[in-house]
């Protein structure tokens, strides 16, 4: 392999790690305000908003069903308006992320629904107000149910990602298909192949650990 | 009753402050604070859940007042309604009708900001602690001042005195995940306690706890009540609990007050069925051996008269056995007792058995305890 090849390789790695870094980011910044409102509107709830909360609910759920290859197509007017085009790695962030968001938001409400009704009675009890409860209860009381369903949203995103290459994305997933699929490399296929295993593999060994410190206490 | 006082005297400053300060914090009652010796008041209270097998009634109109500075337990089966008639004092829970008035003050009535001025000034323990597991004990304890915007300087204060109060020293880093049952408790009470509360409630503080950790919670609750004067009201299903500390029992029965009053008149001369039912427990059937050879009439086999002595405190008689020996009209023994002391009233009941001399005559026993009942007759060997 040629040295120019492990120059692009090491591009198309840190493309994807860009890619796939600010997708999860957005997910988290918008997932986690999802999952609260999710969380505080449903019936019963600290807040009473329950059309928003249904109509927000449905969102999720449809670009949930929507296969990522499909949602990648279907979003390519929305990237174009908001990159100012279709190709390449900042134009793969936009659906990216609006499939990482709704994935995240879910997992996180789970875990913030799965806190304990008695702890949120206590905190009123005590005088909290709504944010109190979310910024001291709800939030850390399921912060490690967040942060296992982080790490398996980066994983998948790490795999759409590969699946943007096909559109010409950047990143790995595009190497491995146009060296690979298209011209029959398997040397650049199987090294993207490798990569990809361990990158993966930290991903989940680091939220691994991470989720095992936190519940010890 | 005297109750870990070696701590009095370190504690007496901070007794004075802890009493100060809750004076000042305290906002000028409305005019409507009939009664200053009373703390918490239920005006024909009535709770309806909506459920899908249609309307249930939790509390049927209750009428109560709990003094300032007194220990108020309420006692019920579970379903009773306890539950809600105790969250109705800091509104966890709304009443469907009826007023609640705490110090004075319509709960009904508080807007978002004067709710939250009422729960911090009402403290709130729980039966399974309820405590934030994702926060040291210390930071548990501290929850409630850091959300008041309290300075540093008087959340370590404060913290650090209710620390020692509840004797969680040593434990102040640690987990909640890292205590045992009656730590966390102490946790759950000095998380309570840290806003220095006029009124702390008790929501089943014990249920969970073993009997030793159970009378060393009990005695913790006895202690701030009477240093800092803190009404306590407690919800509990133990009658042992009640015994133990509580000055005032309510017996509440499918959402309906069975009886109320000082806690050695409930359960000395208990007049509802559901504080029988309550009282079963403690008052035992007569021994098996003894409830086989129990004939209704003195015979020639059955010439020893089985007694029964009940004492409820009401005049005063006390289990004397001199007195109970000339009613017999003869030696007698002692089968079985359950009695017990309370605030200074004698109450229980005594199963006596001795000579038939006679028969069918319980009018001698009358006179030695409140109430008296010849139970039947058995063989002397018995």
């Amino acid at each position: 392999m040629s040295p120019q090849m492990y120059e692009r390789l090491w591009t198309a790695f840190l493309e994807t790690l860009g890619m796939v870094s600010v997708s999860v980011a957005i997910a988290v910044a918008l997932g986690v305000p999802l999952a609260v409102f999710l969380v505080l509107a449903a019936p019963g709830g600290l807040i009473r908003a329950p059309y928003l909360q249904r109509a927000l609910a449905a969102v999720v759920n449809g670009f949930r069903a929507t296969p990522f290859i499909i949602l990648l197509v279907a979003l390519l007017p929305i990237t174009r308006l908001l990159v100012g085009t279709t190709i390449g790695v900042w134009a793969a962030v936009v659906p990216l992320a609006a499939s990482a968001t709704p994935f995240f938001a879910r997992i996180a409400e789970v875990s913030l629904r799965e806190v304990d009704a008695g702890l949120i009675e206590a905190a009123q009890a005590i005088g909290c107000h709504r944010w109190h409860i979310v910024r001291h209860v709800l939030l850390p009381e399921a912060l490690p149910g967040i942060i296992g369903g982080l790490t398996i949203t980066i994983v998948s995103v790490i795999g759409a990602s590969a699946m943007a290459g096909a559109v010409g994305s950047g990143g790995l997933g595009d190497m491995a298909i146009r060296y690979g699929y298209q011209r029959f490399d398997t040397e650049v296929m199987a090294i993207v192949i490798v990569i990809l295993v361990a990158l993966v593999c930290l991903i989940q060994f680091a939220g691994d650990f991470v989720v095992r410190r936190l519940r010890e206490r | 009753m005297t109750v870990i006082s070696s701590a009095d005297t370190a504690s007496a400053s901070l007794r004075r402050d802890f009493r100060r300060e809750a004076l000042d914090a305290r906002p000028a009652l409305p005019a409507t604070a009939a009664d200053t010796s009373l703390s918490v008041v239920f005006e024909n209270v009535r709770k309806i859940y909506r459920s899908s097998s249609g309307p249930v009634h939790a509390l049927h109109g209750i009428d109560l007042s709990i003094k300032h500075g007194s220990i108020f337990g309420i006692i019920g089966r579970s379903g009773a309604g306890k539950s809600s008639l105790l969250r109705t004092i800091n509104r966890l829970e709304a009443p469907t009708s009826g007023r609640v008035l705490v110090e004075g003050q319509d709960v009904a009535a508080l807007d978002a900001a004067g709710l939250i001025a009422l729960r911090r000034r009402v403290g709130m323990v729980f039966q399974h602690f309820n405590l934030m597991s994702a926060k040291t004990a210390w930071s548990n304890i501290a929850l409630p001042l850091v959300v008041s915007g309290a300075p540093k300087a008087r959340i370590d204060e404060r913290v650090g005195e209710v620390v020692a109060l509840t004797g969680l020293e040593g434990k102040e880093r640690a987990y909640p995940s890292r205590l045992s049952g009656g730590q966390k408790q102490r946790v759950g009470i000095a998380r309570a306690l840290v806003h220095r509360p006029d009124i702390l409630l008790c929501d089943e503080a014990t249920s969970a706890l073993d009997p030793e950790t159970t009378l060393s919670i009990l005695r913790l609750l006895k202690d701030i009540n009477r240093r800092f004067k803190i009404t306590i009201v407690l919800i509990t299903h133990e009658m042992s609990v009640i015994r133990e500390i509580c000055d005032s029992v309510l017996v509440l029965d499918s959402g309906r007050i069975a009886e109320v009053g000082p806690v050695w008149r409930v359960f000395g001369d208990p007049e509802h069925p559901a504080t029988r039912a309550l009282l079963e427990p403690l008052n035992r059937d007569i021994p098996a051996d003894v409830a086989e050879q129990l004939r209704p009439q003195p015979d020639s086999g059955a010439s020893s008269a089985v007694v029964e002595l009940t004492y409820m405190s009401k005049s005063g008689l006390e289990p004397d056995p001199v007195a109970i020996a000339k009613a017999f009209g003869g030696p007698f023994r002692l089968l079985q007792s359950s009695l017990d002391r309370i605030e200074g009233h004698v109450y229980g009941r005594l199963l006596a058995v001795g000579p038939a001399r006679l028969a069918g005559d319980v009018d001698p026993f009358a006179r030695v305890a409140d109430r008296a009942r010849i139970l039947g007759y058995v063989p002397a060997d018995v």
